[in-house]
């Protein structure tokens, strides 16, 4: 049997991959968060309680109107993003110029109030979402049994942030909201709509947090309570990539899924805690995070 | 002066920063085609004039027309769209935008514009260095590229904030050169300048603020004859 560092290697890249798809939730919604924060400098602890609707959001097409998984992919995450746009508009737009803890003070607020309702109709415990046929079944990779259905998830994750990555720095609504980050006032008097630019932002940033919760469905059980149980791990590592570093969420939310992954088999005791020894590390070293701009 | 030819007209314009009351009743005109520099020493409220007339302070009250659209009623971001471009004092030059997306940010509002050939034409400068951070230039570059991103827009009129402070001698002259050639072409300018000189080579009109107010208003031709007033309140 081949040992890497005197563990077997099916369990070596076994666990790897694992890690990688944990990094792949991770990354999609630090990405939302960094987009959110980076334009709106609010900390939206609402983000679980979004990919949670959105995983919500596919279960209840599914069930109520036949909507496939494939529809819901883009559904759940524009119902999702439209909820985000009304939150926007007539409740987060009062607070912009408060203190960054009153976002945060609201925001935590809404996603208790969004958690309760929906446990008061669906309960806590998981409810199944099938898994999509065309995905179904699994591949032997030799070292391990992968099945289709989480390799997608990767590919997909990869193909969203690096499209949101190309649409903030190679377009020119990317430099719209890039150059409205650093003086919204100055790029309003040039034109440009920076209070349409904000609700956009964070419906988009609510529905990356829905897709990813949809892509999460089939893996994880829909429950009201998924979101929070992930929140604090996302904000850690949008902590460790900078505050609203889209490059920093990115690279951040793969690597440290990989490396609590890793760790789950080297000292599985640690693997609830890395991710939070490594936020506590960077935060002593580089305080802006690994991809801040002030690091 | 015939009503026809004014393209700015500020009437009574009085604006606070929060409770400080520092416009206290402006009145102000600028002509098509015409180069009109506010004088005034630090603190008087030229800087304040300016910001609000784009909208940018928006607690003020009084009278603004510009190219027939009341500017006191449309939000900050519809007044680039009457044709009124403002260059900040500060530049506002973008540090995650390199030199080309920075001069790309406004939306065009006219075909009246520059096109990019000729404003690297005007700037060779920014053309060299186009794929650079915006906030890796020189003062000068920086404040040349903010003059520019305007003139690519097709605006009809620039509001230009102390463009030559804190520059060296030379890319002083290079300024004034630039804004010689904008007035050929026809561009209308209102200039804040503490910086005399430059300004005297420029301007067709100059407004003198003190305290908040325009205490006077004359025609370059009227310079010699203003020089003892202008040295006992500016020191020049």
């Amino acid at each position: 049997m081949i040992m890497i560092f005197g563990i077997p290697i099916q369990a070596f890249l076994g666990q790897l991959l694992i890690g990688l798809i944990n990094g792949s939730f991770y990354a999609m919604l630090s990405l939302g968060l960094a987009i959110i924060f980076g334009m709106l400098r609010v900390i939206n602890f609402a983000h679980g309680a979004q990919y949670m609707m959105g995983a919500f959001a596919g279960m209840l097409l599914l069930t109520w109107f036949g909507v496939n998984y494939w529809l819901a992919l883009i559904l759940a995450p524009v119902i999702v993003g439209i909820t985000g746009i009304i939150v926007e508009r007539f409740a987060l737009r009062r607070l912009y110029n408060l203190d960054h803890l009153y976002g945060l003070l609201f925001t935590f607020g809404l996603a208790l109030v969004i958690e309760g309702t929906f446990r008061y109709f669906y309960g806590s415990s998981g409810q199944p979402y099938a898994t999509p046929k065309l995905l179904s079944g699994g591949v032997n990779l030799g070292f391990m049994y992968l099945p289709i259905y989480r390799g997608w998830v990767v590919i997909a994750s990869m193909i969203v942030c690096i499209g949101t990555w190309l649409l903030i720095e190679k377009t020119r609504l990317g430099a719209y909201l890039r150059a409205a980050t650093e003086n919204p006032i100055l790029v309003q008097s040039f034109g440009i709509n920076v209070p349409l630019l904000l609700t956009l932002t964070y419906g988009l940033g609510s529905g990356l947090a829905a897709l990813a919760g949809i892509m999460a469905a089939p893996i994880y059980q829909v429950s009201p309570l998924m979101g929070s149980n992930l929140i604090i791990v996302v904000f850690a590592i949008v902590v460790v990539g900078g505050m609203g570093s889209i490059m920093g969420a990115i690279v951040t939310g793969y690597a440290l899924g990989i490396i609590e992954g890793l760790t789950k088999v080297f000292y599985p005791e640690a693997s609830n805690i890395v991710i939070f020894v490594i936020m506590a590390l960077v935060l002593l070293v580089r305080p802006a995070g690994l991809f801040g701009r002030d690091a | 002066m015939t009503d026809k030819d004014i393209l700015l007209s500020v009437k009574d314009l009085n604006a606070w920063y929060d409770e400080s009351h520092v416009l206290h009743g402006v009145n102000l005109n600028v002509r098509r085609g015409e180069t009109v520099t506010i004088l005034g020493r630090n603190g008087v409220g030229k800087t304040t004039t300016l910001r609000s007339i784009v909208g940018i302070l928006r607690k003020r009250t009084g009278e603004i027309e510009f190219n027939g659209h009341n500017l006191m009623r449309l939000p900050l971001h519809k007044t680039a769209r009457t044709g009124l471009g403002f260059v900040p004092e500060e530049r506002g030059i973008f540090s995650t935008l390199s030199v080309e997306e920075n001069l790309m940010l406004p939306p065009k509002i006219s075909d009246s514009g520059m096109s990019v050939e000729e404003i690297y034409d005007l700037f060779p400068n920014l053309y060299e260095r186009k794929t650079s951070s915006g906030t890796k230039l020189s003062g000068g570059e920086q404040q040349m590229l903010a003059m520019a991103r305007m003139l690519r827009i097709g605006v009809d009129m620039l509001l230009l904030d102390e463009p030559t402070e804190g520059l060296a001698p030379v890319i002083v002259q290079r300024i004034g050169e630039v804004l010689q050639t904008l007035k050929q072409r026809g561009m209308t300018i209102l200039l804040i300048e503490q910086n005399f000189r430059f300004a005297s080579k420029i301007a067709d009109r100059f407004y003198l603020m003190e305290h908040g107010l325009v205490s006077a208003g004359f025609d370059a031709g009227e310079l010699p004859d203003r020089m003892d007033m202008l040295h006992e309140v500016l020191g020049v």
